[in-house]
């Protein structure tokens, strides 16, 4: 799960990680009176998870996500340029975002950036801190090229960040005298906030410093464990599923596991490895998969239909491979799912099935006397065969 | 001989009065399955199918029942606490099957597990398998959500990360004669208890186990070292099949564990390293039997 910029912030505020003045707008108004509120120079930012913001350009012509300004009604009329307007960025394709807000904040002057991150380790076990003196650049390539200008901390999982720890981290980055004491404070929350959230993931890039001699958070990504969203009420609100590819939306309502791709041949399996599999064997075959979809392991007749529509919604699909190994589900069940399914959204495309399991001699009776135009297939290479075949014609 | 669970295994299941657990339960008991007791908090001294006691803790029912393996079918928000609590009871291996426990909570499991004698495999797994004699392979220790059925006692051991492609794996050495000597499901999270190259090293032990089939995917680098230690260290014949080629780098593929991050964990990185430890990697998942069977 991803959050906006504006939520970063909040979260930070809420664990005393410093960061820059500043809040989010959803008018023109709203943006005026936090401009100002602030002093000095401003920047105003469009408020979507795409990056690429700032060499982006609105679909009304106007150019860029993020803007600086010291003139507060300058903040007004580039707010109203943005707000409700459709930003197309490297990341977001052709059809952009619709930005709904924007973050307006005072734009610090900046002595040295530098990387901050927490993440959740899986080699280690353990949450692990990384941090450089290389900030606001990308941090792999400056793995990649200079490796030891990386500072990497295990910490414990159950003794927690130590304040040797902190020290250590510090020292290493070079700060001294009060900006150490600042940073330690900081990177100390930041712990508290990674841990207290159930964060995979938290990134400040850049870490900067001031003239000011302030050490503040300019900008951050975090990633959250999707596991824990059940005890983290206050993040799963902070979901946008207005970013989200829509079939995506749909398919997590239905409790359906679907990723969509951009390949013609859509896919409907149990279990993730068999579903990935799937759509490796489509490929080897020659043709393109439309998707990832896990109907999981005790799928019904209602969601095997839901599947179908969330599959029949993407416009590029022009046939489905359906691929069950049936271990304890029964593959009658399935099969019945598979006619009602295609009988209530009136299947018009090449439609490949593959049972394999539990009573699925029964399973192919069903679907053979179902009346259902459909392909069957003996084991998965002749399914993946036959769909690409059905497309092709 | 197999791994890890015979078929005189004792095994207590936590969580034996939900559905979940309870359905998979009673098809272990069918399968023949040692279930000696079940634990569930608050519901000591009722009975599981008029046959199997329940007890309010791990640690009572070893005691009573001299289980020595427990499955875990607690849900996600308490399943950590289930694991933890035979672990400190002292039990020799934990199966957990749950699915979607949080992270940080795995996290904590392990490092709690460092100075114990106790084996995890898990979370997120379809479980562990030590086929039978019987009709369908029964008379066998099942532990977890696997169909017995497909399974036959014999010679192939089977390690993998994903339920459905191990039954594919286990299917296809069955229609070929060839048999299982013990399958594993070490799960699809990214902090699991027992790794690809763990088991690798009990089946090289294991008398019983002649060729090796492992099932990987994209996300982390566990196939990758696997591969490192069986190139000089394991004298028996693998055949390899990696999920994942076609899936797009930063998305989670259906399980915890399977993302491809900052261009680390691909597929194509996997299979070149299983090629060159000299494993046989099969192109397609229809293959995992046949491509063994052809280095045999």
């Amino acid at each position: 799960m991803n959050i906006h910029e504006y939520q970063a912030k909040d979260l930070f505020e809420k664990f005393g990680v410093p960061s820059p003045k500043g809040r989010m707008a959803e008018s023109s108004d709203e943006a005026l009176k936090i401009a100002n509120e602030i002093s000095g120079q401003i920047v105003i930012k469009a408020q979507v998870h795409a990056g690429g913001r700032g060499k982006g350009t609105f679909k009304n012509g106007f150019q860029g996500g993020v803007h600086l300004s010291e003139d507060s009604n300058e903040i007004f009329s580039i707010a109203e340029k943005m707000l409700s307007q459709t930003l197309v960025t490297h990341q977001t394709g052709e059809d952009g975002k619709v930005v709904n807000k924007v973050m307006v904040a005072e734009a610090v002057d900046i002595s040295k950036e530098y990387y901050l991150a927490i993440l959740m380790d899986r080699d280690s076990e353990s949450p692990v801190i990384v941090a450089s003196t290389e900030g606001g650049v990308n941090i792999e390539e400056v793995a990649e090229s200079t490796p030891e200008k990386i500072i990497r901390e295990s910490i414990h999982p159950l003794a927690g960040l130590q304040p040797y720890e902190i020290r250590k981290i510090s020292n290493k980055l070079g700060f001294e005298g009060d900006i150490a004491k600042q940073f330690g404070k900081l990177l100390k929350s930041l712990f508290k906030l990674f841990i207290s959230c159930d964060c995979s993931m938290v990134e400040i890039n850049p870490l900067v410093t001031t003239p000011n001699g302030e050490v503040l958070a300019l900008d951050a990504k975090f990633g959250f464990d999707d596991n824990a969203l059940y005890r983290q009420k206050e993040i799963a609100t902070m979901r946008d599923t207005s970013e989200e590819d829509p079939r995506e939306v749909a398919a997590s309502e239905y409790g359906l596991n679907y990723i969509g791709l951009e390949g013609n041949i859509a896919c409907l399996v149990n279990g993730a490895g068999l579903a990935m599999a799937t759509m490796d064997i489509i490929k080897h075959y020659g043709g393109e998969p439309a998707n990832f979809l896990d109907v999981g392991g005790g799928a019904t007749e209602e969601q095997v239909t839901n599947a179908f529509k969330i599959i029949l919604g993407d416009s590029n699909v022009k046939g489905i491979l359906v691929n069950i190994f049936g271990g304890i589900m029964d593959c009658d069940v399935i099969a019945n799912g598979i006619v009602n399914a295609c009988k209530q959204v009136n299947l018009s495309i090449p439609l490949v099935v593959r049972l394999e399991g539990n009573n699925v001699d029964q399973g192919k009776k069903t679907l053979s006397n179902s009346g259902v135009d459909l392909i069957a297939a003996d084991d998965l290479s002749d399914a993946a065969e036959k769909a690409v075949k059905a497309i092709n014609i | 001989m197999s791994i890890l669970v015979k078929p005189e295994t004792k095994v207590l299941i936590q969580g034996i009065t939900g559905g979940f657990g309870g359905t998979h339960a009673k098809l272990s008991l069918d399968y023949g399955t040692k279930v000696v007791a079940g634990v569930t908090p608050g519901k000591g001294g009722q009975t599981f199918e008029a046959q199997v006691p329940i007890f309010d803790t791990v640690e009572d029912a070893m005691k009573e029942t001299g289980a020595t393996v427990s499955a875990i079918f607690v849900p996600p928000p308490f399943a950590g606490d289930a694991i933890m609590e035979s672990v400190d009871a002292g039990i020799e291996l934990i199966v957990a099957i749950t699915e979607g426990i949080p992270v940080a909570d795995m996290m904590r499991v392990r490092s709690m597990m460092d100075d114990t004698n106790c084996r995890l495999i898990g979370p997120n797994c379809p479980g562990v398998v030590t086929p039978g004699t019987g009709p369908e392979s029964s008379g066998g220790c099942r532990i977890g959500i696997a169909p017995g059925y497909i399974h036959k006692k014999g010679s192939v051991g089977v390690v993998s990360r994903s339920g459905t492609l191990t039954y594919e794996a286990v299917w296809q050495t069955t229609q070929l004669g060839l048999g299982q000597s013990t399958c594993v499901g070490i799960g699809g999270d990214p902090i699991n208890g027992t790794s690809h190259l763990d088991v690798l090293k009990l089946f090289n032990d294991d008398p019983e186990t002649e060729s090796i089939i492992m099932i990987g995917e994209i996300g982390g680098t566990a196939e990758e070292e696997a591969a490192e230690w069986a190139k000089d260290n394991c004298n028996k014949p693998i055949a390899a099949f990696i999920a994942g080629a076609t899936a797009p780098p930063g998305r989670r593929m259906g399980h915890a564990g399977a993302i491809i991050s900052g261009g680390k964990g691909t597929a194509h990185a996997k299979k070149t390293a299983l090629k060159a430890a000299g494993i046989a990697v099969a192109e397609t998942p229809s293959e995992m039997g046949s491509t063994l069977a052809s280095i045999l």
